[in-house]
């Protein structure tokens, strides 16, 4: 044990040194882009068109003569979104001099790290990373993301309930796990802030895997609310539905964004017509989008996968700032990352202080003929 | 008081402690029987379902009025269950008869993970639409809306089969066998009742009850799923030991004062506590009567 301490903590200084070295001989010649993510393993699926996104984006910037007259250069390193790799891998790019990340893609290993590029001063760009407190703590000055957080998408559902479907009386019913609990609080948080005559009637958990809900049904019923929130995901959503159905309990019915899946369409049939569940807004049309999916197919031979059009947005924005800055120094390109509205795959955005993206956003659909049609 | 509100709960609670109480019906007899926890039950309730939905998916398609195609895929599920739980019993039970009691159960806990993960892979890990729907009962309305229809039809239909049941078990020459078996196995044999034969036919009345509950339950919820037979499992094994395991009135009870129990939490307290309450019930009972509501004390021969 004692001896494998030893080993290594040699390890660590040798490693150090050779960085150290490595640093100072070749940190000019290029401008380094870390991107660690999970490359292979199961989350591969979610990391991968990170790197693809990035590879392509770069590609451009650097026959374009690159950024300010040096060439972009992408160090990869596969964590598998494993948080004990991640600290290797963040260990390895900030001794490799990079001026930013793009990625970690999981949130687990994001926040394993977080602290290490905290302390070097590294620019965190993450595409994928939703996890509320990386950005909302505010103890991360150097993080950002092109994805929208967590709580996003409760914050969208409690907005449409008072603004746009003017309810005056709220039930919120949710699963008890973390994601449904969390819709559900985020979203009477919102409401008790924000809608000045709207009340929330009853705030309660059921148990997934019941056979039946219709006593809390009947609990709804007898609040006379006017909306149902529900904070969870879809197979529970469906059998709420079917017994709200049966009790002639017809109200607007709005979920987050487990809800947008057409897995939930086919589950829950007629009962799921009317539905609203906030989602991403759709950037399909999008042209950088439609550029980058068309490079993606040529380069790779398949159609883009997931957090694809985040990914290309997040290099697109970090690649931009750099260039704004006209420096690699972070509180410069940090500095332009708030301040410059930079055109993305994902639509115009500009960063808050916390460093969410402003302008990427949550739209809220209403399942129509057994389609989300997106709501203006 | 709102009575109105309060016998919507009640009857709330009375439809899903029937449900209970059909699958609480077999853990009990085979627990009757041959002292075994037939953890596989909650599998053949979702076998139940299974067929119920696939039988609807195909009649649907024939243009069938949906009562009719109700009431013929729940006999389907049950034929289909009634050999499945008659095989299990062959297959995981049998070959153990007279080893160490713990045989048994382990490889019941083997049967219920085995055919969940079959019917994952046979069928799929998705939840499914069912997909016939109850249909509206018009005279139900004079109700106000208290009673619904698939409220309705849980309750007659298990009403129905569980007098039925008692009534066979209390008259029938089989019935008397299977009450002989129970009380003491090496006696009945003696007396010429082919125990095994007793057996099987306690898997298959037990078998028929939990898909017939499930197949209930399927369109009362319109969905099926590979998993849910756990949670309905547990839920009913809790009913069959608070009704006293063993004792067959005990089960009935037992389902309903779970499901009451249940409804009224959510009801006038919270859904919050649902489970937390329910099984506060059930072991406050078990204090006073370790035996279960109208389980009998069992005296220790020595």
């Amino acid at each position: 044990m004692s001896k494998l301490f030893f080993k290594g903590i040699v390890a660590t200084f040798v490693g150090a040194l050779i960085s150290l070295s490595a640093h100072t001989v070749f940190a000019n010649d290029t401008i380094k882009i870390g991107v660690p993510g999970a490359h292979s393993g199961e989350l591969a699926s979610y990391g991968l068109p990170t790197l693809n996104a990035v590879n392509l984006v770069v590609d451009d910037i650097n026959a374009k003569g690159g950024i300010d007259g040096k060439q972009v250069e992408i160090i990869a390193f596969d964590e598998g979104c494993k948080a004990e790799i991640a600290t290797n891998a963040a260990t390895k790019l900030i001794s490799d001099g990079v001026v930013a990340i793009i990625g970690h893609t999981c949130s687990n290993a994001g926040k394993a790290v977080i602290s290490l590029y905290n302390d070097a001063n590294i620019i965190v760009m993450s595409p994928t990373i939703t996890a509320p407190d990386m950005t909302l703590s505010g103890k991360n000055p150097v993080f950002f993301r092109t994805i929208a957080n967590d709580l996003a998408t409760s914050i969208a559902g409690a907005e449409f309930v008072v603004n746009k479907l003017n309810a005056k009386k709220v039930a919120v019913l949710h699963d008890n796990s973390e994601y449904g609990k969390g819709y559900a609080e985020k979203a009477i948080e919102y409401i008790k802030e924000n809608g000045k005559d709207v009340e929330v009637v009853l705030y309660e958990a059921v148990t997934p895997g019941a056979a039946d809900y219709s006593s809390v049904i009947r609990k709804v019923l007898r609040a006379k609310a006017d909306v149902l929130m529900w904070g969870g995901y879809y197979p529970e959503a469906s059998k709420i539905l079917s017994n709200m159905y049966s009790l002639d309990l017809a109200i607007p019915f709005v979920g987050p964004d487990g809800l947008k899946d057409k897995g939930f369409i086919e589950l829950a049939g007629a009962d799921a017509e009317g539905v609203y569940a906030s989602g991403p807004t759709d950037t399909s049309a999008n042209p950088i989008s439609k550029e980058y999916a068309e490079k993606h197919l040529k380069k790779y031979g398949t159609t883009p996968g997931a957090f694809f059009d985040t990914a290309v947005s997040a290099t697109i924005a970090l690649l931009n700032a750099i260039d704004k800055a006209d420096s690699t120094e972070a509180k410069k390109i940090m500095d332009a990352l708030r301040n410059n509205d930079v055109e993305t795959a994902v639509g115009t955005i500009r960063f808050d202080d916390k460093g969410d993206a402003i302008g990427v956003g949550m739209s809220i659909y209403q399942i129509t003929n057994g389609e989300y049609v997106e709501i203006k | 008081m709102d009575w109105q509100y309060f016998l919507e709960i009640l009857f709330s609670g009375f439809t899903r402690g029937s449900i209970y109480a059909l699958i609480a019906l077999g853990y009990t007899m085979v627990y009757g029987i041959i002292e075994l926890i037939n953890f596989a039950h909650g599998e053949i309730y979702m076998i139940g379902a299974f067929t119920a939905f696939i039988v609807a998916g195909i009649l649907g398609t024939m243009g069938f009025p949906a009562s009719a195609i109700l009431i013929i895929a729940a006999l389907v599920a049950i034929l289909w269950c009634v050999a499945y739980g008659y095989t299990l019993e062959k297959v995981a039970y049998k070959p153990l008869r007279g080893q160490s009691r713990l045989a048994p159960l382990i490889s019941a806990i083997g049967m219920s993970i085995f055919l969940q993960n079959y019917v994952q892979l046979a069928q799929t890990a998705e939840f499914l639409r069912f997909p016939i729907r109850m249909p509206r009962l018009e005279f139900l309305d004079v109700f106000g809306g208290i009673l619904r229809s698939t409220d309705f039809v849980i309750l007659v239909t298990s009403a129905v089969i569980m007098t039925a049941l008692s009534l066979f078990i209390r008259y029938t020459k089989l019935g008397k066998a299977m009450r002989a078996t129970a009380q003491n196995r090496k006696m009945a044999m003696l007396l010429g009742i082919d125990a095994d034969k007793i057996i099987s036919l306690t898997f298959i009345v037990g078998s028929g009850l939990a898909a017939l509950g499930g197949t209930l339950i399927a369109t009362h919820t319109m969905q099926v799923g590979f998993g849910i037979g756990f949670m309905a499992g547990m839920k009913a094994f809790t009913a069959a030991v608070l009704g006293g395991i063993g004792s067959i009135p005990g089960a009935m009870l037992g389902g309903l004062v779970l499901g009451i129990a249940e409804s009224l939490t959510t009801g006038y307290f919270s859904g919050d506590y649902e489970d937390v309450l329910a099984f506060a019930l059930l072991a406050l009972i078990l204090i006073f009567r370790p035996s279960g509501l109208l389980g009998k004390a069992k005296v220790q021969k020595v």
